[in-house]
C-alpha cells in the first residue's frame, strides 16, 4: 500500500500549530508540570514538551475524560471542539484502538465515539525508549503507524520530519497547510527509530495464564503492591469506570469518572461479600483482564508496551518484569 | 437524537407492595407511550434502577415478558440507592435503563419438566421466569417449585404463592428455616437443601433453576448431584457489582466472562468454568 | 549492609519472624520493598540513600500482617511512623521487630518499642530548608493568591489516591471517600472535589504526620500535597508546641491541656 509520504521541515512544525490553531483547532499536547508531562491544551507551541520518551499521563481523556458529565445531558457535537492531539507514541496511538474495541463492544458508546470523530492523530515515532518499553512485544514497534492520522518521524535530532499522511482526516490537515507538506524524496525512517528489543512472546504467556490462576507467583508479585488506582489510570487502554449521580438541589448530574480494578472496593458488594478481598486477586484480574481475557473476548491487546504504569508506580510493580517472570515459571 | 447508553427511561411507580420486612415490589409504568410500545425483553434479564440524584441498583425484571404494559422489580433495602427507593411514594418517577443481561433458555426447555428452588430474596429473578412457564403452562411436563426463607414473615410474593398452591398444575413446597415457624403455619420447616433432598424430585428430563443466597446454592448443588442432574441441565442467575451492565465499566468482569454481558444465566457447567470470583 | 542482612537471616532462620521487610535493588536506579521469607534470600536486603519509601505502610496490610510476626528494616521516619501507629494499636511488641537504620546510616539493634521511642525522640521533626521556603512564600500570598495556587496544583489531581496507600498513617479499612452513605466527598476528581479529599486528609493528618514525604514521593503527578501537611505541622508547632510520636497516646489533636494557647478562636 502506498503511503503519501511528505517532508516537513523542522521550522514548519510551529508554522503548522499557527496554522492549526487559526482554523480553530483545539491543540492537545504534552505540557509541563512538576516535572512531569501530561496531555493539555497547548495555547503557544512553546509550552509543547518535548524530548520525553514517554509521557507521563496518556491522552485517553481526549475521549474518556476522567469525568464525563454527558452521561444524562446528552450529547451535544456542537460542545465537542475539533482537536489535534499532538505528540502521541505509535503506542499510543495503537492504543486508542483497543481503548475503542470496549467502547463499542457490542453496545456503541457514542459519547465516547463522538468526541473521537473530533480527533485527529498526530503521532510521532520514537527515536528513543527505555527500559520500561515493551511495545515490540505486544506487537507495535516506535515507528507503527496504526491509529495515526499522520505519523511524523524525525531524522536524527534537530533534523525534518518525514511526515506519513494516512488517513483522510489526516488528508485535511495537509489541505489546511499544503505548503508545509512537502513533496520531496525522503529518508528512509527505519534508521532513525529506537531499538526496542522484543522482551517476552505474548501467545506464550497467554496459553500460560489460562493455567496459572491458582499460582502463588501473584502473591508474590503483589505483595508489595499498595492498591492505589496510579497504574490503571496514567494506562491507554484501562477503561474501568464509575457511574455517579449527583444532586444540587433540584439538578442533578450523571457523570461517569474513572476507577481502577486495584481498588479494594471495587467488587465490593453492598452485602460486605467482596470477590476479590485480597491484593493478589486484583492484581491477577489486572494481568489477565489485559493479556487473557481481552485478546480472547475483543482480540485485542489490552496493553500497548507503553511502560507508564511501571514508570507511575510508587512501588515499582514493573509490569514488564512480572510478565517475564510468568513466562518463566514452569506451570 | 443520538443513543445515549447512559440514559434511563422515565418510569412512573403505579403500585408499591410490601412484600416482607425491608422488601418490597414496585410496578413500574413507562411515562413515554413510544417507550413502552419499543420495549421488549426476556426472561432473566435486568435493568439498572435509578432514583434520580442518588444512583442506580441492579434488578432482575421480575415480571413476565408475557405480561404486557407494566414491569416489577422487588428490591431488599440495603444500601444507598435501595434506601432511597424505600423512600419513594406511588406516583413517583424513577429512572430504568435495560434490558441488560441473557436470557433463560426457556424455548429450549419445552417438552421438559421444571424445577425452581428458590431462597429468600433471589425468588424475584425467578418469579419472571416462573409466570413465564406458567403462561404457556401446555409446553411443560411437571413444574415443581421450592421456596424457603428464614422466617414466614420473610416469604416473598405472598399472593403469588397462594395462587401457584391453588393451581393443580403446579407442585408447590415452601419451607422456613427451623425456628423460623409461625404457630399457624403448614408448609415444611428445614433449610431449602434439606428440602429438595427430602422431596426427591426426579431428574428425568428436567430442568433445575436454582437461585439464591451463596450458602444455600452451595448446598444445593451437591443435593441435585446426588438426585442426578447434570450440570448442563442446572441454571442459576448470579449477583454481582454492576455499574454500566453492557460490558464496558468492568466491575462484574469474573474470569473471562462479563456478568452483566454473558450472564446473569449461567448453567453451572459455566459456572464452574469461571474462577471463584463472584 | 551486612549486619542488617545477618540480623534478618537470624531472625528468620530461628523463626522469630515470618518475614522481614527492607529494601532491594528495583527498576533502572530506583529501590523498592523486599518481603523476606526464607533466611537465604536475606543477601537480597540493601540499604543506601536512594531507600527513601516509608516501609511503614505494609506493617497495616493485612497480606503482609497475616503472615506472622514481621521485621522491619527502619530509618528515622519509618521509626516515627512505627511508634505513631504503635500509640494508634496497629502494631505492637508481639508481632514486630525494630531493625534500625540510623541517620548516619549505621545499624542499631531495638529489643523494643520503647527503645525505639527513645531514639526517635532524640531528633526533632523539621522541615527541610527548600519547602520551608516555599511554606513562607504561600503565607505572604493574599488568600485569593492562594487559594489560585492550590486550585491549579490540586486540579490535575486524579485521585489516584497513591498519596493514601503510600502514608503510612492511612490504614483505615475502608476510607472516608468510600462510603456513600452519605458520599462525604465526591467520586470524581472534579476541582473542588480535589481539594475537599486534601484538604480533608490534611486534617486527619494533623498531629499524626510525621513529615517522611511518601504521599509527595508517590504522587504520579508530583503534586506537592506534602507542603498541606507540613503547614499542619508547623501549625501545631505554633499552637500546641509541636508534637513528638509516644507510646504514651496523648495524641496533639485528641488531647486537651489547660495551657493550649487557642489564639485560632478569637
Amino acid at each position: 500500500m502506498n503511503i503519501d509520504k511528505r517532508l516537513v521541515r523542522k521550522d514548519s512544525l510551529e508554522k503548522l500549530f499557527d496554522i492549526l490553531k487559526q482554523n480553530s483547532k483545539a491543540i492537545y499536547a504534552p505540557l509541563s508540570k512538576n516535572g512531569k508531562t501530561t496531555f493539555g491544551n497547548a495555547v503557544a507551541f512553546e509550552t509543547i514538551s518535548d524530548g520525553y520518551v514517554q509521557t507521563t499521563q496518556s491522552a485517553k481523556d481526549i475521549a474518556f475524560p476522567r469525568v464525563d458529565g454527558m452521561s444524562v445531558r446528552g450529547i451535544d457535537l456542537n460542545e465537542i471542539p475539533e482537536v489535534v492531539l499532538w505528540g502521541v507514541r505509535p503506542c499510543d496511538a495503537t492504543g486508542i484502538g483497543e481503548l475503542s474495541s470496549i467502547f463499542n463492544w457490542d453496545y456503541k458508546d457514542e459519547i465516547y465515539n463522538n468526541r473521537l470523530s473530533k480527533v485527529t492523530v498526530f503521532g510521532f515515532s520514537c527515536s528513543k525508549a527505555d527500559d520500561y518499553c515493551f511495545c515490540t512485544s505486544v506487537g507495535g514497534n516506535p515507528g507503527n503507524t496504526a491509529g495515526s492520522d499522520i505519523l511524523f518521524t524525525q531524522f536524527g535530532e534537530g533534523g525534518d520530519y518525514l511526515a506519513e499522511i494516512l488517513t483522510e482526516r489526516g488528508e485535511k490537515i495537509v489541505g489546511l497547510a499544503p505548503a508545509l507538506f512537502e513533496n520531496s524524496e525522503t529518508d528512509d525512517k527505519e534508521k532513525f527509530l529506537a531499538n526496542v528489543p522484543v522482551k517476552f512472546n505474548h501467545n506464550e504467556i497467554r496459553e500460560k495464564l489460562d493455567k496459572f490462576f491458582e499460582s502463588k507467583e501473584w502473591i508474590e508479585q503483589s505483595l508489595r503492591c499498595l492498591g492505589c488506582g496510579a497504574c490503571a489510570y496514567v494506562c491507554p487502554t484501562c477503561a474501568c469506570f464509575d457511574i455517579q449521580d449527583e444532586a444540587h438541589g433540584k439538578n442533578g448530574s450523571r457523570i461517569r469518572c474513572w476507577d481502577s480494578c486495584g481498588f479494594s472496593h471495587f467488587t465490593l458488594h453492598t452485602s460486605g461479600h467482596n470477590p476479590r478481598d485480597v491484593q493478589s486477586a486484583r492484581w491477577r484480574q489486572r494481568i489477565m483482564h489485559k493479556f487473557s481475557y481481552m485478546p480472547e473476548r475483543l482480540e485485542v491487546f489490552g496493553c500497548t508496551g507503553c511502560g507508564r504504569c511501571s514508570r507511575a508506580c510508587p512501588v515499582d510493580m514493573n509490569i514488564l518484569e512480572n510478565l517475564i517472570s510468568i513466562q518463566e515459571v514452569t506451570v | 437524537m443520538m443513543d445515549n447508553l447512559y440514559m434511563p427511561y422515565l418510569m412512573k411507580i403505579e403500585r408499591i407492595t410490601h412484600e416482607a420486612p425491608g422488601v418490597k415490589t414496585f410496578m413500574l409504568k413507562f411515562v413515554n407511550e413510544a417507550d413502552q410500545e419499543k420495549f421488549t425483553y426476556k426472561a432473566g434479564q435486568f435493568g439498572e434502577y435509578s432514583v434520580y440524584g442518588v444512583g442506580e441498583s441492579t434488578f432482575c425484571i421480575a415480571s413476565p415478558p408475557t405480561r404486557k404494559g407494566y414491569i416489577e422489580c422487588t428490591f431488599r433495602q440495603t444500601g444507598k440507592v435501595t434506601n432511597a427507593l424505600s423512600g419513594c411514594e406511588e406516583g413517583s418517577m424513577i429512572g430504568f435503563r435495560g434490558p441488560y443481561g441473557n436470557v433463560f433458555p426457556i424455548d429450549e426447555w419445552k417438552g421438559k419438566s421444571l424445577l425452581f428452588i428458590a431462597g429468600g430474596i433471589a425468588l424475584p429473578p425467578m418469579r419472571c421466569v416462573i409466570w413465564n412457564a406458567l403462561d404457556m403452562r401446555e409446553n411443560f411436563k411437571d413444574v415443581t417449585i421450592i421456596y424457603g426463607a428464614r422466617t414466614v414473615k420473610d416469604l416473598v410474593y405472598k399472593e403469588e404463592l397462594k395462587d401457584w398452591e391453588l393451581r393443580k398444575d403446579v407442585k408447590l413446597i415452601t419451607t422456613v428455616d427451623p425456628g423460623g415457624e409461625s404457630p399457624d403455619w403448614k408448609g415444611e420447616i428445614g433449610f431449602v437443601p434439606t428440602i429438595v433432598e427430602k422431596i426427591a424430585p426426579s431428574s428425568e428430563d428436567t430442568i433445575a433453576i436454582v437461585c439464591g443466597p451463596p450458602v444455600m446454592i452451595k448446598y444445593t448443588f451437591p443435593v441435585l448431584d446426588k438426585l442426578g442432574f447434570t450440570d448442563d441441565n442446572i441454571y442459576t442467575t448470579l449477583e454481582n457489582r454492576m455499574k454500566c451492565g453492557f460490558g464496558k465499566c468492568g466491575r462484574c468482569n469474573v474470569g473471562k466472562v462479563y456478568v452483566c454481558k454473558d450472564g446473569p444465566v449461567f448453567t453451572l457447567a459455566q459456572l464452574k468454568e469461571l474462577p471463584d470470583e463472584y | 549492609m551486612d549486619e542488617l542482612i545477618k540480623r534478618a537471616k537470624d531472625l528468620l532462620e530461628s523463626s522469630v519472624v515470618k518475614v522481614v521487610i527492607g529494601y532491594e535493588e528495583g527498576t533502572g536506579n530506583k529501590t523498592r520493598a523486599l518481603f523476606v521469607e526464607n533466611a537465604e534470600d536475606a543477601g537480597k536486603l540493601i540499604f543506601d540513600s536512594r531507600c527513601v519509601q516509608n516501609l511503614a505502610a505494609y506493617i497495616t496490610k493485612k497480606e503482609v500482617k497475616e503472615k506472622g510476626k514481621m521485621a522491619i528494616a527502619a530509618t528515622l521516619p519509618v521509626m516515627r511512623s512505627i511508634i505513631q501507629l504503635a500509640s494508634e494499636y496497629q502494631v505492637n511488641d508481639s508481632n514486630l521487630i525494630v531493625l534500625g537504620i540510623t541517620p548516619e546510616s549505621k545499624f542499631i539493634e531495638f529489643a523494643n518499642l520503647v527503645e525505639v521511642e527513645t531514639f526517635v525522640h532524640k531528633y526533632q521533626i523539621e522541615i527541610d530548608a527548600r519547602n520551608k521556603e516555599m511554606l513562607v512564600k504561600l503565607e505572604k500570598m493574599t488568600q485569593a493568591e492562594r487559594w489560585k495556587f492550590w486550585v491549579d496544583e490540586l486540579t490535575p489531581c486524579f485521585k489516584c489516591y497513591a498519596c493514601r496507600a503510600a502514608c503510612p498513617m492511612c490504614y483505615c479499612h475502608r476510607c472516608t471517600v468510600d462510603f456513600n452513605q452519605p458520599q462525604w466527598v465526591p467520586v470524581a476528581s472534579t476541582e473542588l472535589g480535589n481539594l475537599e479529599w486534601h484538604l480533608m486528609r490534611a486534617i486527619h493528618l494533623t498531629g499524626r504526620c510525621i513529615d517522611c514525604d511518601a504521599c509527595y514521593n508517590a504522587c504520579p503527578l508530583s503534586i506537592p500535597i506534602n507542603l498541606l501537611t507540613k503547614k499542619m505541622l508547623e501549625d501545631a508547632k505554633e499552637h500546641f508546641g509541636g508534637y513528638q510520636p509516644s507510646l504514651k497516646g496523648d495524641h496533639l489533636m485528641s488531647t486537651y491541656k489547660p495551657d493550649d494557647k487557642e489564639n485560632f478562636i478569637q
